[in-house]
């Protein structure tokens, strides 16, 4: 599944200095719950992102942990305070030691 | 696998249903076999978090809907009264259902320079249940509120 597994931010270009911007992620991922069992009766094995985090200019300002117990294709919104143009950094990461990343650039005017 | 799922699924559009197939096999399969946390375990899980410290109703706005009809695709958004600023502000939110095979939901963690506590998600629920928020500020007091969300499709009836 790994090779499907493709981030998508919704964020604001531009904002003003000050500015509360939200931002809107959502993640392709079976968030596999660990809890399942499949027709052989044997428990299908856990894999779900546990680690979801937000950073600008390198700096994390929001962290997400997530349990098995957030949807599969996990959405996460959350807000930053605009202060200076810069790139933010999208991480998240998964059971089997995947890290999936992905930038946007953020330009304050 | 039981009917009540199937049946549950026709209302869905055909996209959902491609979505939401293997997870709803999931909890079908699931919730007979498999203890369901309660009040105890949300309250064991706390206790490790905060070893039984009181907390205030109040400041936490936990937006859920009242009535979910697809228990998994439910909602969750919470907001804390906060400044948000480097002396006073919110450290940690912790989301756990009394209802589900494990209490856990999220754990947030928040800046300052995020300049507003508040996050959306979706979550799982395995039947109808409360939702409880714990959010923790930066001077450690301890604010929660809590939730009841009727699950009627997508678990075990409710």
């Amino acid at each position: 599944m790994s090779n499907h597994i493709k981030p998508r931010v919704r964020i604001p270009a531009t904002a003003k200095k000050g500015e509360l911007i939200e931002i809107k992620t959502l993640i392709s991922h079976e968030m596999e719950t660990g809890q399942r069992k499949d027709s052989a009766g044997k428990v299908v094995p856990r894999k779900i992102i546990n680690k979801f985090t937000a950073a600008f200019a390198g700096k994390t300002f929001f962290e997400a942990d997530w349990h098995p117990a957030i949807s599969a294709n996990p959405y996460q919104s959350f807000f930053y305070k605009a202060q200076e143009s810069g790139e933010f950094t999208f991480t998240w990461k998964d059971d089997d030691g995947s890290v999936y990343t992905t930038t946007s650039k953020l330009t304050v005017g | 696998m039981p009917s009540p799922t199937v049946i549950g699924q026709t209302a869905m559009s055909r996209r959902a249903v491609l979505g939401a197939g293997t997870a709803a096999a999931a909890f079908a399969v699931l919730m007979p076999h498999v203890a369901v946390a309660d009040e105890a375990a949300v309250a064991e899980a706390l206790k490790k978090l905060y070893a039984g410290k009181a907390m205030a109703e109040g400041r936490i706005k936990l937006d859920v809907p009242p009535i979910a009809e697809n228990g998994l695709v439910v909602p969750i958004n919470v907001e804390i009264e906060s400044p948000m600023s480097e002396g006073d502000y919110v450290k940690a939110v912790h989301v756990f259902a009394d209802g589900n095979p494990l209490p856990g939901v999220v754990t947030y963690r928040f800046q300052p320079t995020a300049g507003k506590a508040m996050a959306g998600t979706r979550m799982r629920l395995a039947q109808t249940q409360n939702v409880i928020c714990v959010a923790e500020m930066s001077n450690g007091a301890l604010f929660t509120a809590k939730a009841n969300v009727k699950v009627t499709i997508g678990g075990c009836g409710g």
